[in-house]
């Protein structure tokens, strides 16, 4: 949706230029019409025209979006598990970002990004074919659209990860992937982002808080209920190993999420400038939301905790952070700080899911708050839409609409990739395996 | 020749080894251990996950004295790593059958 307006604006903002562009043209042939030939050529209408300032911009954000799932990600994640099975995340994550891109290319760009279709697009573009050097996608070659997008589609599935992390096969895990790109995050992706029936609907999504985290989270959940618990969950040791890697993990997650929202302008310019705004004022909300949360219920203020925080705000952020202003962004991030910091200790403990590293209680609980809260404080003069506080009520039962959509889809469809692999090749690795670890058995490599 | 190891807390390493050295002992082998005793293990909390940590780091120090330093040495090692909290660690004394230094095959005493 955004993205569309956003190229439309580029058009607007690019008009005068043009119109004045075309006049000097225009009477200047008139005067050298009017000194050679009787007739006056017509003024041949402006071609879409590639803008560096746009495209430099976006492929900075691209290298940045890419930098948040390896190593951002993998090392966030990584740091979380036991010794055991660090190298089983990292290689997780590193594969997922190699399968998604030859899979983007050969089918899921097309299906996400190319035809009408309400539900899911077309193969029209599968290989990529017709994107040539000169293939504009509004003001930015399109083969840097593709691989935005792409590093989008390589961290969503990357996310699930840490829900199942510590217990399922890599085979399985291929095979999930690669389904799941396919089967749910492309077609998400078109609902929202493509011209598909949600973005027909007026659901606001800048950067992914459905196509991304809600998505990613809810599927997490259903890969965490079908794996079922990790033995030994309550009564041995699951305290993550080396947190110094997942404070780093954060900090890349971090830097890198300014390619992710400010990049989903498509362009550089003022709206991209208000989402890094935003991001980083709902990010750091967050995190001291979060660490005083823990403070006053735990009693120390942890570094794992005000890591946390700040993905959390992160997530929430992303929906928004084309549409409101810092004020908007503060509250979203108080908001993500308390209901992530509940959703990753009493949501979890209350329900009894075992989702590892909360890819639910952080990405879908956070992707919630902030597709919600989209809604509320959306300002018409940033992103063109009115929230409810200023007087838009309606927004916010569209953007319920669009979260409802995405986790009905995601969980169905999640949910049936699951049981036909798991009837297939099985999902789990064997009892030993598990106990003994992943990194060993899986791939024959140990960190010592 | 007697054998003394310690078990101690891992922040009093140095204070131990400066008392030592004051005695005028020559050689001390560390090796960081983990164990529990009285003090059992403690809590670590994870996004709210609560994990009993039953081994605590340690540090283990192992010292080869001749018979007649024997008492001096646990005297040192006792006054240096207490902290009077649970969980100061335990000293052992070992008797030692035969002691030989590579490089120059000298044995026993003349070996410490």
């Amino acid at each position: 949706m955004t993205r569309f307006n956003s190229l439309k604006a580029t058009a607007a903002r690019h008009a005068p230029a043009i119109a004045a562009a075309a006049t000097v043209i225009f009477y200047a042939g008139q005067v050298l019409a009017q000194a050679a030939a009787p007739t006056p050529p017509a003024p041949p209408a402006p071609p879409p025209k590639l803008d560096s300032g746009d495209t430099a911009w976006m492929l900075t954000s691209t290298a940045l979006v890419l930098l948040m799932t390896i190593p951002g990600l993998a090392l966030f994640y990584g740091g979380m598990v036991r010794k055991k099975n660090v190298l089983s995340v990292l290689m997780q994550c590193f594969a997922i970002t190699c399968l998604v891109t030859v899979l983007w290319m050969i089918a899921a760009y097309s299906l996400a990004f190319n035809g009408d279709g309400a539900y899911i697009g077309n193969l029209a573009k599968a290989f990529l074919k017709g994107i040539g050097k000169d293939t504009l996608n509004g003001t930015i070659p399109e083969t840097v659209f593709m691989c935005f997008q792409m590093t989008f589609a390589i961290i969503t599935p990357a996310l699930i990860v840490g829900a199942f992390a510590d217990r399922m096969k890599f085979s399985a895990m291929l095979w999930f992937m690669g389904l799941w790109l396919l089967l749910v995050y492309a077609p998400i992706a078109h609902w929202v982002w493509g011209g598909g029936f949600l973005m027909k609907a007026g659901v606001l999504d800048f950067a992914g808080g459905t196509v991304v985290h809600i998505n990613a989270g809810v599927a997490g959940l259903v890969c965490a209920l079908v794996l079922g618990k990790r033995i030994g969950l309550g009564s041995e040791n699951f305290a993550p190993h080396n947190l110094v890697l997942t404070v780093i993990g954060a900090s890349l997650l971090w830097v890198g999420w300014f390619g992710f929202n400010a990049g989903s302008a498509v362009a550089s310019n003022g709206s991209a400038g208000m989402a890094m705004a935003v991001t980083q004022i709902a990010t750091a909300a967050a995190a001291l939301t979060w660490m005083f949360v823990e403070w006053a219920l735990r009693g120390k203020p942890s570094a794992l905790g005000i890591a946390s925080g700040a993905v959390a705000g992160l997530v929430a952020i992303t929906p928004a952070s084309g549409f409101v202003g810092p004020t908007g962004s503060l509250a979203i991030g108080i908001a993500a700080g308390i209901g992530c910091y509940w959703g990753a200790t009493w949501l979890k403990r209350t329900c009894g899911y075992d989702d590892s590293l909360d890819a639910f209680g952080v990405h879908a609980v956070g992707g919630i708050i902030g597709a919600l809260l989209t809604g509320v404080f959306a300002v018409k003069a940033i992103g063109g839409t009115a929230g409810v506080l200023e007087g838009n009520g309606h927004q916010l039962i569209t953007q319920g609409y669009g979260v409802l959509c995405t986790i009905v889809y995601d969980a169905i469809a999640t949910f049936i990739i699951l049981k036909v692999i798991d009837v297939i090749i099985g999902l789990r690795v064997d009892a030993d395996t598990e106990r003994e670890g992943l990194d060993i058995n899986l791939h024959g490599e140990t960190v010592p | 020749m007697k054998l003394v190891m310690a078990i101690i807390k891992p922040h009093k390493l140095d204070e131990v080894r400066t008392a030592l050295v004051g005695l005028g002992v020559q050689g001390l082998t560390v090796t960081e251990a983990q164990g529990f005793g009285r003090q059992k293990g403690h809590r670590e909390i994870y996004r709210g996950a609560e994990y009993e940590i039953s081994f605590l780091p340690k540090t283990r120090i192992e010292v080869a004295v001749s018979d007649s330093m024997v008492g001096q040495v646990v005297d040192a090692i006792r006054t240096s790593a207490a902290t009077g909290q649970i969980g100061d660690g335990k000293i052992f004394v070992l008797t030692i059958e035969k002691a030989v230094r590579i490089r120059t095959g000298e044995t026993d005493d003349d070996a410490l």
